[in-house]
C-alpha cells in the first residue's frame, strides 16, 4: 500500500511548523508517523503536505520543572518508557509507554502524535486523563494549555484547532508513597492496541482512597473518566470489597464500541475485569 | 516531485532521489535491491520489514524514505561477515525458522534486544519479539536461537 502523493518539508523550529501549517490548511504534521502513515497508506488521510517536526530539538525532551514533568510532543514512547526522569517520577507513564505496540513501534511513535490522532483504542489518552496531564498547544495566536479532561472530545477528535501544534505534555508529579497508579489493558494481539484499557490514579491516606481518577480507552468513541467508578472509590478503604464494588459500576455507559475484535457486551465485561485488575495491582 | 536524500545504508553512503511517499522498505528492496528485508503484513504488525535506524529497530513499511535522510540504516545484509553472525548461527543451529520469511525481521529485532540486554530472560525475549510474527515455528525454537546467540556473544565479549 502506498500513500497518495504529497509534498514534504522538514522544519527545525516550532515557529516554522506553525507558519507552514497556516499556509496550507490541508497539510499534516509528521512526527514518528506511526498513526499517520498507516492512515495514509489506507488513503483514509490524503494530506497535501507533510511537515516533519521530528527533528525540532525543542519538541524532544523530558524535563523536571518542579511541580510537573514536561514531555516534548515529539518524544518517542520508547524514550518515555526508559528515561530516568519518567521511570523515577512518573512510573505510570513509563509503565504505560512500555506497553504500547512493540519495540519497533515504540522506537518511532511519539506521545504528541498519538494524542493528536486520538485513536479511541490508543493508550496515552486514558493514561493522561488518569495522571491529570495538561496538553500545551501552540498556534499563530499563541500558546494554550488544555487539561487532558477537555482535550479528547470524540472519535479521532480533539480540541486541537486548525493550524495548531501540540508542543508539550505537562504531567504533575504524584507524591510517591501516597499515590497509587496502574494501567491494565486487554491487547489486540496483532496491532497491540487496547481492546479495553483502564488507567487509575488515586491518593491513599491512612488506608482511605481519595482523589480517584479512573479513565478508560477502547470503550467509547474517545477516552473518558468514569465518575460513577471514581465516586465508588473515594472515601472507601482499599479492600477487595471496594474493588468489587467499583468494578461492578464500570462499563455501564451506552454507546460502547463494537467491532470484529469485541462486541459491546464483551467490551462492557472486559471494562469491569480490567478495572478490577488495575485496582488489584494497587493493593501490593 | 522527487527530492534528494543522503542515507548511510549498511555503512555505505547512498545518494538518491525519492518521491516523498516512497516507503523505506521499497527504497531498500526496489531501488537498492536489498531484498533481505521482507514485506509481510504491510501494516506495521508483523515485523518482517524490521531494520535498524540509527541503531534502533523500526518497521520499514511504516517509515518514509525521506524520514531517514541524513541518518543511518542497517539491514539484514549487514549482519554476516565472512561467517554468519552469532544470531544467524543461533537460528540455524536451533531450527529457529521453517519457511524463513520472518527470519530477517526476527534477527534484526534480536540484535536490538541483545545490544540493550545482553543476557535476557525467556520472558524478556518473548516480550522483545512481540512485534515479530512467525507462522511456522510456534516461537519455542526462536527463543532457543536467541538464547544461543546471547550465550555466544557473551563468550566473544569475554575473550576480548
Amino acid at each position: 500500500m502506498i500513500p497518495s502523493s504529497f509534498e514534504y518539508m522538514r522544519v527545525s523550529t516550532v515557529a516554522e511548523a506553525i507558519d507552514a501549517l497556516r499556509h496550507d490548511t490541508d497539510a499534516k504534521v509528521l512526527a514518528g508517523g506511526h498513526s499517520l502513515i498507516p492512515a495514509m497508506k489506507l488513503r483514509l488521510s490524503q494530506p497535501s503536505k507533510l511537515i516533519d517536526i521530528s527533528r525540532i530539538p525543542a519538541l524532544n525532551f523530558i524535563r523536571d520543572r518542579g511541580k510537573y514533568i514536561a514531555i516534548g510532543a515529539a518524544t518517542t514512547h520508547g524514550t518515555i518508557a526508559t528515561h530516568k526522569t519518567t521511570v523515577q517520577k512518573l512510573p505510570l507513564l513509563a509503565h504505560a509507554a512500555s506497553m504500547i505496540g512493540d519495540v519497533q513501534v515504540r522506537n518511532m511513535g511519539t506521545i504528541g502524535g498519538s494524542i493528536a490522532h486520538a485513536d479511541p483504542a490508543a493508550d496515552w489518552p486514558a493514561v493522561l486523563l488518569a495522571a491529570g496531564a495538561t496538553i500545551v498547544v501552540e498556534g499563530s495566536t499563541g500558546v494554550k494549555k488544555i487539561p487532558a479532561s477537555e482535550f479528547f472530545v470524540d472519535f479521532f477528535t480533539t480540541q486541537l484547532g486548525e493550524g495548531e501544534l501540540i508542543t508539550e505534555i505537562h504531567v504533575p508529579e504524584p507524591t510517591v508513597g501516597t499515590y497509587r497508579q496502574a494501567y491494565a489493558k486487554f491487547v489486540q494481539p496483532a496491532s497491540r492496541f487496547a481492546i479495553v484499557g483502564c488507567a487509575i490514579q488515586f491518593e491513599l491516606k491512612d488506608g482511605v482512597i481519595s482523589n480517584a481518577h479512573v479513565a478508560y480507552n477502547g470503550v467509547l468513541a474517545c477516552a473518558f473518566r468514569d465518575a460513577a467508578v471514581e465516586s465508588s472509590l473515594n472515601g472507601q478503604p482499599l479492600t477487595e470489597a471496594t474493588i468489587e464494588n467499583a468494578a461492578s459500576k464500570a462499563g455501564a455507559g451506552s454507546n460502547i464500541l463494537s467491532d470484529n475484535f469485541a462486541s459491546a457486551p464483551y467490551r462492557a465485561h472486559l471494562t469491569k475485569i480490567y478495572t478490577k485488575r488495575a485496582l488489584q495491582s494497587c493493593l501490593a | 516531485m522527487k527530492i534528494p536524500i543522503k542515507v548511510l545504508i549498511n555503512n555505505k553512503e547512498v545518494k538518491t532521489m525519492v518521491e516523498p511517499r516512497q516507503l523505506l522498505v521499497f527504497l531498500l528492496r526496489d531501488q537498492l535491491r536489498l531484498t533481505g528485508t521482507h514485506i509481510g503484513c504491510d501494516t506495521s504488525s508483523c515485523g518482517a520489514c524490521t531494520v535498524h535506524l540509527d541503531g534502533n529497530a523500526v518497521k520499514s513499511c511504516t517509515v518514509l524514505a525521506v524520514q531517514v535522510d541524513g541518518r543511518s540504516v542497517h539491514t539484514i545484509e549487514s549482519m554476516a561477515g565472512s561467517a554468519l553472525h552469532p544470531i544467524q548461527e543461533g537460528f540455524k543451529e536451533e531450527h529457529g525458522l521453517q519457511c524463513g520469511f520472518c527470519t530477517p525481521g526476527m534477527i534484526m529485532t534480536t540484535a536490538n534486544l541483545l545490544r540493550t540486554c545482553p543476557n535476557p530472560s525467556e520472558h524478556q525475549i518473548r516480550e522483545a519479539l512481540e512485534g515479530n510474527i512467525c507462522r511456522c515455528t510456534g516461537y519455542h525454537n526462536i527463543i532457543k536461537a536467541v538464547q544461543y546467540a546471547a550465550d555466544k556473544l557473551q563468550k566473544e565479549v569475554k575473550h576480548v
